[in-house]
């Protein structure tokens, strides 16, 4: 084990760079967003620690690798999907828990209720887990997963994506976010994506193709890192 | 350094069941620790349906205060909402722990929501109605207008305690700004 010395604080987020919860372009908000206003709450000692779930949740050697989980290997393009998880800092978030899901290479989840007319992967359950390293590096092998419709508006379409989990060490930098693919068509037209309203913003949530890392004959490369708040130098909080 | 921006967060849509859920998640403690109780409730929306596409995780010191995973404590528990909107844990009571004045706060566990239609966490936090002069005492209930604490309080039960969830509308539960 290492030592990790616990922050005074985190940075609260400054305004606009999450979507608001009321963004009215994705239709679901509409009665599930709070509409009294948040309660500043100080960062005690509950949210300035957090939990470690890297061993508990990770079942074997192939929790990182989706086109290993059956026996056969799932249809679609094989990636490699790797970066670090930082702090604001720009220090390296090591020995968490990173969790990943997404749709098949036809853009189906492997859920009850996904109704989309696209075929299932009887090879691809859709779900990976790792702990990031000493540097704060994660890496997954999966297929690139399909564009898939949504009933949000007529003819919305989600660009491709992979959901990404983040614990990081303490409650207060827990980060839930979506990887895209850069320079996906549908960018333009997803409320999802369009729901972070600083273009700067939304480009942090792309990766990028990265050559060095394709594997000749194998398999492309992509590069995505995430940032989580960093630990506030300002020793005390002060009153909103 | 020059800080670096943080990556925005995104919905955990309706599919995350695939990869976030597991079996052991809703379960800080065994079923055979003495002090276990389970904390049930809804989650609903604005016009008082459930929510069955939600998921809540939870952190917690123990019985004592103490954070952190140990034997036969996570501390952790991460549990979806059925179909009924309903969603469960099995924890113990925390102790009290000190806000960063150093004044006790009221045993309470930190509560993240996630789900659909939410395109970030929302923060709460569950307190205890049975605590009442911890509760009467505590810094940040102290903040809160007096009509809205009762959002907060967990209702004793045959076997725990009661925590309802709502979004949005009448009696809509206290969110906070971590």
């Amino acid at each position: 084990m290492h030592e990790t010395t616990t922050p005074e604080g985190f940075r609260r987020d400054a305004p606009g760079v999450h979507p608001s919860l009321a963004y009215e372009g994705y239709k679901s908000t509409r009665l599930r967003h709070p509409k009294q206003p948040l309660v500043y709450l100080p960062q005690t000692v509950t949210e300035l620690s957090g939990p470690q779930l890297g061993t508990e949740r990770l079942t074997g050697e192939l929790d990182h690798d989706l086109t290993r989980q059956h026996e056969g290997e799932p249809l679609g393009e094989r990636i490699v999907v790797s970066g670090r998880i930082l702090d604001g800092d720009g220090k390296p978030v090591r020995d968490t828990l990173v969790e990943i899901w997404q749709a098949n290479a036809a853009g189906r989840y492997l859920h009850k209720h996904d109704q989309h007319p696209a075929p299932a992967d009887p090879n691809f359950s859709g779900a990976g887990r790792c702990v990031t390293d000493a540097e704060g590096r994660y890496e997954f092998i999966t297929i690139k997963p399909g564009a898939y419709p949504w009933g949000n508006h007529h003819n919305a379409w989600r660009p491709q994506h992979i959901h990404f989990s983040l614990l990081g060490q303490a409650f207060a930098q827990r980060l839930v976010t979506q990887m895209y693919f850069p320079g996906d068509p549908l960018f333009a037209y997803d409320a999802i994506f369009n729901s972070v309203r600083d273009p700067k913003a939304r480009q942090r949530m792309v990766s990028s193709f990265n050559i060095e890392k394709t594997v000749p004959e194998w398999a492309l490369a992509y590069d995505f890192d995430i940032v989580l708040r960093g630990p506030d130098s300002t020793p005390i909080e002060e009153e909103r | 350094m020059s800080p670096l921006e943080v990556t925005p967060s995104q919905t955990v849509g309706p599919f995350f069941s695939i990869g976030l859920p597991w079996t052991e998640g809703p379960f800080v403690v065994g079923e055979d620790d003495p002090g276990a109780v389970i904390i049930s409730g809804v989650v609903l929306d604005g016009e008082g349906a459930p929510i069955p596409d939600a998921m809540i995780e939870t952190w917690q010191p123990d019985a004592h205060g103490a954070f952190g995973e140990h034997e036969g404590f996570r501390g952790f528990a991460r549990a979806s909402t059925d179909d009924t909107g309903r969603f469960a844990i099995r924890t113990v009571k925390p102790g009290s722990v000190p806000d960063p004045a150093g004044v006790p706060q009221a045993p309470h566990i930190d509560v993240s929501l996630l789900g659909r239609g939410l395109l970030n966490r929302v923060v709460t936090r569950i307190y205890f109605a049975d605590e009442q002069s911890a509760n009467a005492a505590d810094p940040t209930l102290a903040r809160i207008p007096a009509d809205r604490r009762d959002t907060l309080l967990a209702a004793p039960t045959d076997d725990g305690y009661r925590f309802d969830i709502h979004l949005q509308g009448d009696g809509e539960t206290v969110f906070f700004d971590v």
